[in-house]
């Protein structure tokens, strides 16, 4: 892989490279402007909506959009536009959460397989290549039934299925990081295994980890919304995406709105996360960077 | 290349030793002790130590998992605990329908993805390009299920030119009628990743020196590409198909709850609802050996497309 030769090279100045190639990508600010706009929802939810999330009204129940209602209400009579302003909450918190555990604990194991080698690294790289193989959501659906649904479980399974990939772009510079002069300075000194893995060569990849997370994010949101429909998420009467388009699925003949709002909102944020995710891949990716610079 | 075939086939024998490991540890070691989720909070301790033993559960981790191996390895999946059925038989019911819808995303997925990343490539940073690359994003972009319903509110519910539900049928009509919506569904994913990586392998491709050595010969820009790219930049699409091919049963899983339509994906919704472990389990190792199956049969099409590969 690339990685192993450009992270140590671009890591002295990350943020410059990154800043210049979304400066050219046009793209990628409608992708920020997006992430802004949808982490704004999130944060001022109890401001945008218009009514109480959980607050139920037979005599209104599933009312068309109309003044009142701008995108129309369920089959408790709750006003979907207040659901969705509050089910950001829940995905943004999932998707975020999950893919900072799988980014901590799966490029810890990467960097302690690549540092340690031997043994120890084919056996832990070789679980972690099963589970690149299997797929995800199967992988997410089978943790997720087994541990039962509710919210803490939800992000355990999904930061499990997710920590494979963190593990591999890990371990690949570790491998030659641990030869250079540096490490082999530090050890000299005496620092310990610990302090070397964590301050010396953790650093020199932090940008690809974090541009890999941007990516497996929108991968988090899509699995929590998935299990969610499934009925696997968290559980109701609590408003998540996921769980609104298994409502309006079930009443799809019916009430169009149910399903179409919610679906509209995975999209544009998966969509947002992606377009940042791939913009800052090719920022830090010099072969990527002259490939798509327009 | 028959020595090639079974050193390949010999690689997969590790491979589906860790996926059952993996598997094993994960039905076994999660929190939660399987009898009280089966039989629920309310049974008593003797029924829950029973059905323990029944289970094998009261056995030492270390025998579970050589019964578990040994079993999987002589071909007993074990059996479903809710319809009594093995495994292998509620899966040989369904799997038809599932090959049926994959092979047709498949083919969706090929026939849009590879022209239109093809045409992306070449016109490269023009309209064209600009569109595939829209495309293949917010192809990439969306949830199997998401996608699934939009489909079903367009061409079921408002148009109503297609069955909302999939039922059993004999008329081939209907039974096609029923497979366009969940085809397209996860053929247009599929299209995504083709158009995405088809565009980026034909950019290299068009990029290398045997390419401008043919340009400067006068071959035509059509038999340029058709005869000369098309064959050295297919071999990272096929990697792609083979390594897309657990997302799209992942992917497949969703589609057939949104459509009803029987398959693997229902027959795991079912296993997951009636907490049934046993066929949940079972499932898992049918998946496990599909993906080592098609990552191998992918790595032997290399080898068909590619003739510098040899077989040694």
């Amino acid at each position: 892989m690339s990685a192993t030769v450009t992270s140590p090279m671009t890591a002295a100045r990350p943020g410059m490279a990154i800043l210049a190639t979304l400066r050219r990508n046009k793209l990628s600010w409608l992708g920020i402007a997006l992430i802004v706009l949808i982490v704004a929802v999130a944060v001022f939810a109890p401001l945008l909506a218009p009514y109480d999330p959980l607050k139920q009204n037979i005599i209104h129940r599933l009312e068309a959009p109309s003044a009142d209602f701008l995108l129309g209400t369920d089959t408790y009579g709750r006003d979907v536009l207040s659901r969705l302003i509050y089910g950001t909450r829940i995905s943004l918190m999932v998707g975020f959460v999950a893919v900072v555990i799988a980014m901590s604990v799966g490029s810890a194991i990467g960097i302690l397989a690549g540092y340690i080698g031997g043994l120890f690294d084919q056996v832990v790289m070789g679980v972690v290549d099963v589970m690149l193989a299997f797929p995800t959501l199967l992988l997410g659906l089978l943790i997720a039934a087994m541990l039962g649904a509710s919210l803490e479980n939800l992000i355990i399974a999904i930061a499990i299925t997710e920590m494979a990939p963190f593990a591999r772009v890990a371990r690949a510079p570790t491998i030659s990081l641990k030869e250079r002069e540096f490490v082999a300075a530090g050890r000299a000194l005496g620092f310990g295994p610990l302090r070397i893995m964590g301050v010396h060569i953790l650093p020199n990849m932090a940008s690809d980890v974090v541009v890999l997370g941007s990516l497996w994010m929108a991968s988090a949101i899509r699995t929590e919304a998935s299990l969610s429909f499934i009925g696997l998420g968290v559980q109701p009467p609590t408003a998540t995406w996921g769980g609104m388009i298994r409502e309006g699925f079930e009443n799809i003949l019916t009430a169009w709105w149910l399903a179409i709002f919610p679906s509209l909102a995975i999209l544009v944020t998966v969509l947002a996360l992606n377009i940042l995710g791939d913009a800052l891949r090719d920022a830090i990716d010099p072969k990527l960077r002259s490939e798509n610079a327009a | 290349m028959i020595r090639y075939i079974i050193k390949r086939l010999l690689l997969a024998i590790p491979t589906l030793l860790a996926m059952l490991t993996v598997i094993f540890v994960l039905v076994r070691l999660v929190p939660g002790d399987p009898a009280i989720a089966i039989l629920g909070d309310q049974a008593t301790e003797e029924s829950l130590q029973a059905l323990r033993s029944q289970l094998g559960l009261d056995k030492p981790i270390a025998v579970q998992y050589v019964d578990f191996l040994t079993q999987v390895l002589s071909g007993d999946l074990g059996s479903s605990m809710t319809s009594g059925r093995t495994v292998l038989q509620e899966v040989w019911q369904v799997l038809p329908y599932t090959l049926e819808l994959t092979a047709a995303a498949l083919l969706i997925g090929t026939a849009f993805g590879l022209p239109l990343g093809t045409w992306a490539a070449i016109r490269r940073n023009a309209w064209p390009d600009y569109l595939g690359r829209i495309i293949s994003l917010t192809g990439l972009s969306f949830p199997g299920f998401v996608s699934a319903i939009l489909l079903l509110l367009a061409f079921s519910v408002q148009l109503r030119w297609l069955p909302v539900m999939s039922t059993a049928t004999d008329d081939p009509i209907r039974h096609l009628e029923n497979l366009v919506l969940p085809a397209f569904n996860l053929g247009i994913i599929m299209a995504a990743y083709i158009t995405r990586v088809t565009r980026s392998s034909m950019l290299s491709v068009l990029s290398e020196d045997y390419i401008r050595t043919a340009r400067a010969k006068g071959v035509g820009p059509g038999r340029l590409v058709m005869r000369h790219a098309v064959r050295n930049a297919l071999i990272p699409v096929v990697t792609v198909v083979g390594l897309y091919f657990g997302t799209l049963i992942g992917n497949s899983v969703l589609t057939e709850i949104v459509f009803t339509r029987p398959g693997l994906g229902k027959l795991i919704l079912g296993a997951l609802t009636s907490r049934d472990y046993a066929l949940l389990q079972g499932l898992m190792v049918v998946f496990a050996a599909f993906i080592i199956l098609v990552n191998t049969l992918t790595d032997l099409a290399y080898g068909l497309i590619d003739p510098r590969v040899t077989y040694d």
